[in-house]
């Protein structure tokens, strides 16, 4: 069991993540970005097509290269290397922080204390009726289930099974899934929880929905 | 309101007009109107009924005055702001008007497949002496509504142009004429199923045959989305109206090279609204339509009843000139029509089967005659009299050796096949027998050639080996350096060396397949029988035939660059020993745009295969669509190209399109989408607009691989989609299977 009070104020003390950007292979570096503090971005667009700030060009035989940020943060350090110096695969270029939104927070929290239940296939999902009538009275964070009961009905093509779960037992804290949409395989549709976890995970949920303050 | 408080809000409204159409532009005579009209609207209170009725008077009589002076000044740039303006005349007020009555078809305002494309049926009722006839017609044609959202400005989406496309073939089945209007500032730039280019390409297609008489009146004709239902018998265009091959203000975006967001200056869109020609007076001198409908000063609004009499007694007129041009029985009416303008005489609108083929020749013929005026030839007399003589002289062949023997010979082949097949029933257990026996004398005993290789393992086909065909070397492969592949992040693609990648590799990548751009000169070396290529047609040249700032010197640049006269290259070659005429339009020319030496030149290629019964194959290295400079003479060549590809496909000729790096716009909407077998190397880009302007039209953000060839294939656009390593196999065996029994002519 994992204390999330005391994982919270762990994140809150270093609130960000340290992304080193290595060179993919050898070659010629020669820095785009020179200062220390300069904030830059990761690939944006619908459909991730802009690419990130340009950090630097790396080339080999003749083919120049760009190196992009990888997300959203501030270049914090750059470790010793010259501008047109030759550098081999895998050399650690410069370091950026990226600062943690509140969802990201709330994912990592998550992430360790509920179990996900994934999605098998592509379709629809729906609960069985015993856990769905429960549900519907109870509401989400009061159901019990188990491994080994009968928790989910996918729906194909008008075939339809039911599925069993089979990951450790605790209450229903969360669902991913709407069950007028199709599912894709993978994705999360069940987030369970301990049983005596689910008024702490919600307490710092609401905590970190109000408190916390997100770095532009 | 009061009739004085009316006619003042119609004067208003009238300077707001004015002052909308001449833009940002000052002018002595509208700030006159403004001055004269405030002055009478602040003394108001103090005049009396009398001095209002005269001060009103003499105030419209102004506003007349001004309004004839002020259309004197009118330049290009106002025209297309008077088309675009809500208060301009749509296709509602004209069916309103000039219809005697009408039932619009599968639409009602907004709940319609596409509001911007209106269909109605419609009737004319024509009195002559003590007779009264109902004439029905087909009407259809954008819609602008008069501002109306839902309109989307009559730019109609590749479905809306489908349900048009439907209706034709009624009209064709009804054996009624088609009236079509047109209202559009260009085709909606989607690439939905089927695409806009593909549905454009459908609807000239059907258009270049249709079998009923088609009036268009073109008001705004706004390129692709105008041809689309432009191709008619009789164009009209109202006098205020414009026919361009982009909007002024797209051109100004290319001529600016502006990037996205950027506006060009109002200077440059009035020149380049100028510059490209796009008035009813300069389409008519070009040749393009064939007659102008005036309107009244400053433009026709939904008011002008006038105007819709005049509007109606032309598609009148025309519709009946086109049914007695082409039927029997005409003579005295044909002449009464032309002497007279308003001839009291009944013309049935319906045609005879021999009336409705004369019709489309003459449809044909009228478009192949269009913008040869500006076409600069500089093949000499003696080569022009011989190719003439040469031509003569297939057509001559072709005629004996397909139309007259051909016909016998079928029937005496099919006669022999049949007696054959006959004496193998009867006979075929003996003849096995005996050609057993006779296998197994010796010396006798050897299999022919063929019978070896359809038996044995299948090895490399003799003289067909990779290395000894490759032998361009790409420029892209004298440079030592290496490439990363696009799709490296996806499979870990390693760098390729740039001289294996453009030689051995053919501009594949080794790991994933993706294809890198390779020149025009690697599929001549690569893909036709070595030294098999007959170019023909090579001294036609691409000009400026509007005189376009500058154009002159870029197709100087282009043609000292490629070593080409034009964007088009038109030859005859062999791939495996089968002789096909094949028309290439190249990239490095101009980006492959069409102008008027391209278009002529493709329809010679495409009379070249029809008069030789050869197959016809368009490989498009790559086309940006028409080349704007050329203006309308550009946007000409669809419907032109598109009836050369017709009677060709008519006549039963086989036409393959292939394509290669970006193919766009005009040329995809027409003539080569036309073409029932359709297919795209793996680098290949195909779409109605790129993604800039479908951003700046749509305002609507595209996914990266939107004009991609897979993307494409899943539209349903092309049929399939080719390894260039394998372009050489594959060509062969389409035209094996697509050409049919008596190989590419039915």
């Amino acid at each position: 069991m994992i204390d999330i009070t005391s994982l919270l104020e762990e994140i809150k003390k270093a609130p960000y993540k340290e992304l080193t950007v290595f060179t993919p292979h050898s070659g010629r570096i020669e820095f785009a970005l020179k200062e220390a503090g300069t904030t830059v971005h990761g690939a944006s667009g619908v459909w991730n097509e802009k690419p990130g700030t340009l950090l630097a060009y790396l080339t080999r035989e003749g083919n120049r290269k760009p190196v992009y940020a990888p997300e959203k943060g501030e270049l914090v350090m750059f470790h010793d290397i010259d501008d047109h110096q030759f550098v081999q695969a895998g050399t650690p270029l410069l370091k950026i922080r990226h600062f943690l939104t509140k969802q990201e927070v709330i994912d990592i929290i998550l992430k360790k204390a509920l179990h996900l239940f994934l999605a098998p296939e592509k379709g629809r999902y729906y609960f069985v009726s015993a856990i769905d009538t429960k549900l519907k009275a109870k509401g989400l964070g009061h159901v019990n289930i188990r491994q080994g009961d009968e928790v989910l009905i996918i729906s194909r093509m008008k075939r339809e099974t039911v599925l069993v779960y089979d990951g450790p037992g605790g209450i229903i804290y969360t669902t991913y899934f709407n069950s007028s949409d199709s599912v894709e395989v993978g994705s999360p549709l069940l987030g369970v929880c301990p049983n005596n976890q689910v008024e702490e995970i919600k307490e710092v949920v609401a905590r970190i929905q109000s408190g916390w303050e997100e770095k532009q | 309101m009061t009739h004085i408080e009316k006619q003042i809000q119609d004067l208003t409204e009238r300077l707001g007009y004015i002052e909308d159409i001449f833009g940002n532009r000052e002018n002595a005579n509208i700030a006159l109107l403004r001055s004269k009209l405030n002055d009478f609207k602040a003394q108001l209170s103090s005049l009396d009924s009398g001095q209002l009725k005269r001060q009103l008077s003499s105030l419209g009589d102004l506003f007349l005055f001004l309004e004839n002076k002020l259309e004197k000044e009118l330049t290009p740039m106002d025209k297309v702001r008077i088309v675009r303006h809500p208060q301009r005349i749509c296709l509602k007020d004209i069916l309103e008007n000039v219809y005697d009555n009408y039932t619009e078809i599968g639409g009602k305002d907004e709940y319609s497949i596409d509001p911007s494309m209106i269909i109605a049926r419609a009737y004319i009722t024509r009195k002559v002496g003590k007779k009264t006839y109902k004439q029905p017609v087909m009407v259809m044609g954008q819609e602008k509504g008069h501002g109306e959202e839902f309109r989307n400005g009559g730019s109609v989406k590749p479905w809306g142009n489908a349900k048009a496309l439907e209706y034709m073939k009624v009209a064709e089945t009804e054996n009624i004429p088609i009236h079509t209007y047109i209202f559009t500032p260009g085709a909606f730039p989607i690439e939905d199923y089927p695409g806009a280019a593909q549905q454009i390409a459908k609807n000239i297609y059907v258009m270049a045959g249709l079998k009923v008489p088609v009036v268009a009146v073109f008001s705004e004709g706004g390129s692709g989305g105008a041809e689309a239902i432009g191709l008619a018998d009789t164009r009209i265009m109202l006098s205020h109206g414009y026919y361009s091959v982009i909007s002024p203000e797209g051109a100004a975006a290319i001529e600016g090279r502006l990037r996205d967001g950027q506006r060009s200056t109002p200077e440059l869109v009035e020149r380049c609204a100028r510059q490209l020609k796009i008035s009813a007076k300069d389409n008519l001198e070009m040749g393009y339509v064939d007659r102008i409908l005036q309107e009244p000063p400053l433009g026709a609004r939904a008011e002008n009843f006038d105007f819709f009499k005049k509007l109606r007694h032309e598609v009148i007129l025309a519709t009946d000139e086109i049914v007695l041009s082409v039927r029997g029985m005409k003579l005295f009416r044909a002449l009464a029509l032309r002497k007279l303008s308003n001839p009291n005489i009944y013309v049935r609108w319906s045609l005879s089967p021999k009336s409705r083929e004369r019709l489309t020749w003459q449809r044909y013929q009228k478009f192949m005659a269009m913008s040869r005026k500006f076409l600069l030839d500089n093949t000499s007399i003696l080569e022009k009299s011989f190719s003439r003589i040469n031509d003569y002289s297939w057509s001559v062949y072709a005629f004996l050796r397909y139309e007259f023997l051909g016909r016998h010979q079928r029937k005496i082949t099919h006669l022999a096949e049949d007696v054959q097949g006959e004496v193998q029933a009867l006979f075929g257990k003996m003849l096995s027998k005996g050609s057993r026996i006779i296998s197994k004398i010796p010396g006798l005993k050897k299999e022919k050639k063929e019978a070896c290789e359809l038996t044995t393992l299948s090895s490399w086909e003799s003289g067909i080996s990779w290395d000894e065909h490759c032998r361009y070397i790409s420029p892209q492969a004298n440079k030592d350096r290496t490439v990363t592949c696009p799709n490296s992040d996806k499979f870990g693609c390693l760098d390729l060396w740039a001289p294996d990648l453009f030689s051995d590799f053919a501009g594949v990548c080794s790991y994933c397949g993706h294809h890198f751009p390779m020149e025009y000169e690697w599929y001549l070396f690569n893909v036709f029988d070595p030294r098999s290529i007959r170019e023909f047609n090579s001294k036609i040249e691409s000009s400026n035939p509007l005189s376009f700032d500058g154009l002159d010197i870029k197709l100087e640049q282009a043609k000292k660059s490629s070593g080409h006269k034009s964007a088009c290259m038109t030859f005859e070659a062999s791939i495996k020993g089968i002789r096909v005429v094949v028309a290439m339009l190249m990239a490095r020319f101009r980006g492959g745009s069409v102008g008027v030496a391209e278009g002529e030149k493709f329809i010679r290629a495409a009379e070249t295969a029809r008069r030789k019964h050869l197959p016809f194959f368009a490989y498009i290295h790559g086309t940006a669509g028409i080349r704007i400079q050329e203006g309308t003479s550009g946007v000409i060549q669809m419907p032109r190209c598109t009836l050369a590809v017709r009677r060709y496909l008519e006549l039963g000729g086989l036409y393959l399109v292939l394509y290669d790096t970006n193919s766009y716009a005009g040329p995809v909407a027409s003539f080569l989408g036309c073409s029932p077998y359709q297919f795209a190397v793996r680098s290949a880009n195909i779409g109605f607009a790129g993604p800039g302007v479908i951003r700046e039209t749509t305002g609507q953000d595209i996914q990266p691989h939107y004009h991609k060839a897979f993307m494409t294939l899943s539209r349903g656009h092309i049929q399939g989609i080719w390894d260039r390593r394998e372009i050489r196999n594959n060509l062969h065996q389409a035209l094996m299977t697509m050409g049919g029994e008596f190989l590419y002519f039915r």
